[in-house]
């Protein structure tokens, strides 16, 4: 891929200042690029730096060792302060936190009138926001009224109307409901296609992290895996090393493998899995028993639940 | 229970009380409050009343909910009312024990029951028919002059926004807390002042911790939208005053001038 850079971290050194025991050192030496137009899912376990490492794409955090670059911008340049906070927008994890207003399109409103764009401008970009997350017909109402996802498509609409070349999204999807999660990924997923918009996606969701381009594993503040999902998720027992599950379906390909069946090990989409079992059924005896034992070893109520909207489509 | 806590809800529509600018609205409650309180006799209050009651009918604000409104109030309301029924001096015509009821007594109680719900009710219609957006722009447009005696206009403004913004945020999460107390066995209302005082403290404490923590978080949020205070600020919806503005502001000056003039016959 040569694609021109959105972001790129060198060397990367953060601590954070604590009262008690000094520092709490959270990089030493990372780096990573990441490149425009790239839908990127960033995992790890919590408190391995995935936020922290978020707001230095900002400049919300400044490095304390080696660069962060932000389109060619440094982060360290407080000149250049607003303009790389326009070109890198942040969406948080708790949708409540984040809305500055109580009407809906006046909150869409706040990142451009910070900017001091003119006010015709302003109505422009907000309704256009407001229609690209598919929350235009709620630009009156007020933001407490709605839905956990409807208020992160807002808190959306609001980075969007900044006009950004990058979103950073800080588990935009841990406090919704399944409905609000999809509407989410859904409207993620629409403004990297369509608007060409450089996605950085923090999540728990394996499911999630399979829709992106790239998935980057993290671990106490060091990458550990860096790849397509498909080239990440095969590393199962790297992955569970550090505590991060694979994806269900591709858990229950690896079991199946472990267990001598020939299924593939990268299907990542309920979908995908289904047409590999159907194909490794077809192959084997459809009465033999030990198909059933694997299947019904597999259904905790977890796995039912994550599959049930995937089915429903 | 905190769910009736109506204080500064806005109630959206598109009729000509609602259009007005918010300018005019808070100059319009100014007025207002000062013949209110310039009023003197039945005739004032009826005036002032007629008023009122057109621009409630002009917002169609329901009646219901103005008188959630008062209800809060009620107690304030009656005991002044009853200070002034029983602390007036004049003629008693009434004698129960100790407590003697004169007729102007009667009349001052009825004009303070009057005065307080008018002046409540007169309040709410502006926060009811203005969204909290709109107020706090009218009020830093009205302020702006202070600028220049580094007064923090701005500020001041955009503090009383994310207030307004997070009351309701705040009371849901107060039900909730006292719901998960209560389910744990504490109990609010019942003993002394003092244990009910204390009760509240488990409901306090986690609500405060949990005030800060959106606090930053928000402040964090404003920061990655290129929030930097009112230097170069624009807004998306400017204030600008219409025709219904300065037929506002006649009707406003008439209503205090009739006020005045009806004082100095007593009326
Ligand atoms: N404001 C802070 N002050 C001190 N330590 C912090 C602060 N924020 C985060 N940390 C610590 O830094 C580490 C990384 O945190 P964070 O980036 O929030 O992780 P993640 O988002 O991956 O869960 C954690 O160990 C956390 O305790
Ligand atoms: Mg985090």
């Amino acid at each position: 891929m040569n694609m021109a850079s959105a972001i790129e971290v060198k060397d990367l050194q953060f601590s954070y200042e604590e009262q008690e025991q000094g520092q709490h050192i959270v990089f030493d030496g990372l780096s990573v690029r990441i490149g425009q137009g790239e839908f990127v899912a960033v995992l790890g376990h919590n408190g391995c730096g995935k936020s922290t490492l978020a707001k230095q794409f900002n400049a919300i955090l400044l490095p304390g060792g080696g660069s962060v670059t932000v389109y060619g911008m440094d982060t360290q340049d407080e000149s250049l302060l607003l303009k790389i906070r326009q070109h890198v927008g942040m969406v948080f994890q708790n949708p409540d936190n984040q809305i500055v207003s109580n009407i809906v399109e006046e909150d869409v409103a706040f990142a451009p009138e910070n900017l001091g764009v003119e006010s015709a401008e302003i109505r422009e970009r907000v309704d256009r926001a407001l229609r690209t997350v598919g929350m235009y017909d709620y630009r009156t109402h007020a933001p407490q009224l709605l839905s956990g996802g409807q208020k992160q498509r807002i808190a959306i609409a609001g980075v969007i109307a900044m006009r950004p070349k990058c979103i950073v999204l800080d588990e935009p999807t841990a406090m919704l409901d399944p409905q609000g999660r999809r509407e989410v990924l859904d409207t993620v997923e629409k403004l990297n296609r369509e608007e060409h918009i450089t996605v950085i996606l923090i999540t728990h969701h394996m499911d999630e992290a399979a829709r992106a381009g790239r998935v980057i594993a993290m671990s106490e503040g060091k990458i550990i895996a860096d790849g397509t999902p498909k080239e990440v998720f095969r590393q199962a027992e790297l992955l569970r090393r550090v505590g991060l599950a694979v994806p269900q379906t591709e858990e229950l390909m690896l079991l199946l493998r472990a267990n001598g069946i020939d299924v593939p090990a990268d299907t990542l989409t309920v979908q995908e899995c289904a047409q590999a079992l159907r194909d490794a059924m077809r192959r084997l005896d459809p009465n033999d028993p030990e198909e059933k034992t694997i299947d019904a070893h597999h259904r905790d109520p977890e796995s039912d639940a994550c599959l049930q909207p995937a089915d429903a489509v | 229970m905190l769910k009736d806590v109506t204080l500064g809800q806005f109630f959206p529509g598109n009729t000509p009380i609602h259009r007005l600018d918010p300018r005019t609205k808070l100059l319009f409650v100014v007025a207002y409050i000062t013949a209110l309180f310039l009023a003197k006799w039945f005739v004032s209050y009826g005036v002032v009343l007629a008023f009122l009651l057109t621009v409630i009918a002009l917002s169609r604000i329901s009646p219901k909910v103005i008188a959630r409104s008062v209800k809060p109030l009620l107690f304030i309301i009656l005991l002044t009312a009853f200070l002034n029924l029983f602390y007036t001096p004049g003629e008693p015509i009434l004698q129960v024990w100790i407590f003697r009821v004169s007729k102007e007594g009667i009349v001052s109680a009825v004009l303070m029951m009057l005065r307080i719900t008018m002046l409540v009710v007169g309040t709410f219609m502006l926060t009811y028919t203005t969204s909290p957006i709109a107020l706090t722009d009218g009020l830093e447009s009205l302020l702006s002059p202070l600028k220049r005696l580094h007064f923090p206009v701005h500020e001041l403004s955009m503090m009383m926004c994310i207030a307004l913004r997070f009351i309701p945020t705040l009371i849901e999460e107060t039900d909730k807390i006292m719901a998960a107390q209560k389910a744990r066995g504490a109990d609010f209302e019942s003993g002394n002042l003092i244990r009910r005082a204390k009760a509240l403290i488990p409901i306090l404490v986690p609500l405060f911790i949990t005030a800060f923590r959106r606090a930053d978080e928000l402040a964090t949020a404003m920061e990655a939208r290129c929030y930097h205070g009112g230097d170069g600020r624009t807004k998306m919806n400017v204030l600008r005053f219409h025709r219904c503005d300065g037929a506002a502001a006649v009707v406003g000056m008439a209503l205090l001038t009739a006020v005045i003039v009806l004082r100095r016959f007593g009326l």
